[in-house]
């Protein structure tokens, strides 16, 4: 039985860049015990010596020739952009304080 | 009266239209005409270009007219599941972070439709990001059921699933990360194919979880699954992971019958849970192939009750990588108050993605924080090797293996909701074949009493669609199952 605490939450929600109400951090917390607590299941079985599957298709070192491309122009690649000054992304201070 | 182009296969408009029989421009307003008259009771699509399509269409006939090649799908009007990029309208993935998102490029799959005479109607509707196996998680609005509209239509490609049935389109293209193609086929009563992974390329597909995520056709029947095929698979250099194959023209694997096919019937898959009316039609489909040629045997997928355990941490895991990209700096919403990055992170994410998604991340992000990788995300991945090898051990044993595609028919709006373990089990006959990475089909083998379509899943050999398209296309012709059209009343 995989009890997740409140605190769980929070530390994870912080790691994941979420901010939860309280309301929101109780419930996760009882779905996310209940699912960890089906998934254990799986502490059934004896994997020692399994090789994990990474991919459904192993292919290993997918290179292509070194040789220029086109690419997406800067104005379609600025265009979805919630903040640009027409050549950069924009985006708040990064270290703290207001603008 | 005139033929109703709606109820038309794909292949019949493209014949139709190629030899000048009808015009492309027809058919396409057709489609049209008949989303205006039923959307407002399926709610199929987030988008319906009006103008685009029948610009498109006048393309094809202009072609025609000029006497050059116009494709194999020449007219043939189409859906766009949401998360399919295009380059017309938006690509929301039905989330309010892409609500205004407009991709500067298009898809693979999008270019060689376009290439192949395509039109595009729109984009459908979905779960938010593909999560989920009701649509019920749009952040727009929830499609309803075409056989009953206080049904789920199945998802995560539910506008695709319900567009097809309702005649809102000739097929459509969905996507497949855990049975979000099948499913909603089965359950909408439509045709629904998941390709071998790595057979379509994934470039402009958003991405959910990398190593499981799969394009593919709904249709009208299977014929049109392998002209879709045709159009879509193959190996594009943009997607590392596209298979670098020779694709079989699949309209030349449907004949042939099933006489010498061994069949593999999974007992895991025929166990408590799995209900009645569904079961009887999975055996009454058996039997028809069984009255065609083929041999059936009972293999076993022992380790199939681990499948939605092993998902569920490798689906979120991946999920918790790929959308940790809308962070509100190159494209997608943006906190209007955030003060400083780390704020506008958090406040974007936090609005932007819903109930479901947010839960996924959640589950996603402890699966693989210190201490805890190797307890959920390193033993997945080798109970992930455990199914595969089931798969390949059943393998040498049959062809191909055939199920139910879901436990049960569709089910009630609020049914699964409050519980989203109950959700997730769901899909328990789906994804088993993602982690093995083989391809599958769902085809409608009968209704229930209730008049729900039931779906009938036949899994093949990685690489081998040719045999489940044979498979299924030999069960369509000889049952002559038939599901009754929906009733929807024209607005």
């Amino acid at each position: 039985m995989s009890e997740i605490t409140k605190a769980d939450v929070e530390y994870v929600a912080g790691l994941a860049q979420l901010s939860l109400s309280d309301a929101a951090k109780e419930k996760l917390a009882r779905e996310l015990g209940d699912i960890l607590t089906y998934i254990e299941q799986l502490n059934e079985l004896d994997t020692e010596g399994i090789e994990p599957m990474m991919h459904a298709m192993p292919l290993t070192n997918v290179l292509r020739e070194d040789k220029v491309e086109p690419c997406l122009p800067r104005e379609l690649a600025l265009k979805n952009a919630p903040n640009t000054d027409g050549e950069y992304f924009l985006v708040p201070k990064i270290l703290g304080g207001s603008e | 009266m005139s033929q109703d182009w709606t109820r038309a296969t794909a292949y019949d408009i493209r014949e139709a239209v190629k030899s000048g029989a009808v015009r492309a421009e027809t058919v396409t307003q057709a489609y049209l005409d008949r989303i205006a008259a039923v959307e407002n009771q399926v709610l199929a699509y987030n988008e319906v270009w009006n103008d685009h399509a029948l610009a498109m269409a006048r393309a094809v006939d202009a072609k025609i007219a000029q006497g050059e090649d116009v494709g194999p799908l020449a007219g043939v009007p189409i859906g766009l599941k949401d998360l399919i990029c295009t380059t017309e309208g938006r690509t929301t993935c039905s989330s309010k972070i892409l609500a205004n998102y407009q991709s500067p490029f298009d898809a693979t799959c999008v270019e060689r439709l376009r290439a192949q005479g395509a039109v595009f109607l729109g984009k459908l509707n979905m779960d938010e990001f593909a999560m989920g196996s009701s649509t019920e998680n749009s952040a727009t609005h929830q499609t309803r059921n075409p056989f009953n509209l206080e049904c789920v239509p199945g998802g995560s490609s539910g506008g695709s699933a319900a567009s097809v049935s309702a005649n809102e389109c000739a097929f459509s293209l969905g996507s497949d990360t855990g049975g979000s193609i099948r499913q909603p086929a089965a359950l909408s009563g439509c045709v629904g194919l998941k390709p071998t992974y790595g057979r379509v390329s994934r470039w402009g597909l958003v991405a959910f979880a990398s190593s499981l995520d799969q394009i593919g056709p709904l249709t009208k029947d299977v014929r049109d699954q392998a002209l879709a095929l045709n159009a879509i698979c193959g190996h594009d250099p943009r997607d590392s992971t596209s298979a670098p194959l020779e694709v079989p023209d699949f309209t030349a694997c449907l004949e042939g019958g099933v006489e010498g096919l061994t069949i593999g019937v999974p007992k895991e898959y025929f166990t408590e849970g799995l209900g009645d009316e569904v079961r009887g039609k999975v055996e009454a489909a058996l039997n028809v192939l069984r009255d065609s040629g083929a041999k059936t045997v009972e293999v076993s997928l022992p380790h199939t009750s681990y499948a939605v355990a092993v998902y569920y941490i490798i689906c979120t895991a991946e999920a918790s990588a790929n959308l940790a990209r809308f962070d509100g700096v190159r494209y997608g919403y943006r906190h209007p108050e955030a003060k400083d990055m780390r704020e506008m992170y958090v406040l974007s994410k936090s609005e932007g993605f819903g109930p479901e998604v947010q839960r996924r991340i959640m589950l996603g992000t402890y699966a693989l924080s210190s201490g805890y990788y190797d307890a959920y995300y390193l033993k997945a991945q080798k109970v992930r090797a455990l199914i595969k090898r089931d798969f390949d051990r059943a393998y040498e044993q049959c062809d191909v293996i055939a199920t139910p595609t879901t436990p049960t028919p569709a089910f009630k709006f609020g049914a699964k909701t409050d519980n989203p373990l109950e959700m997730y089990l769901n899909d328990i006959y789906t994804i088993s074949l993602n982690l093995y990475g083989g391809p599958g089909i769902s085809v409608p083998c009968g209704q229930s009493a209730d008049g729900l379509p039931i779906g009938f899943q036949i899994m093949g050999k990685v690489f081998d669609e040719a045999a489940i398209l044979r498979t299924a296309y030999t069960y369509e012709q000889r049952s002559g199952v038939k599901l009754a059209a929906p009733e929807l009343a024209a607005s």
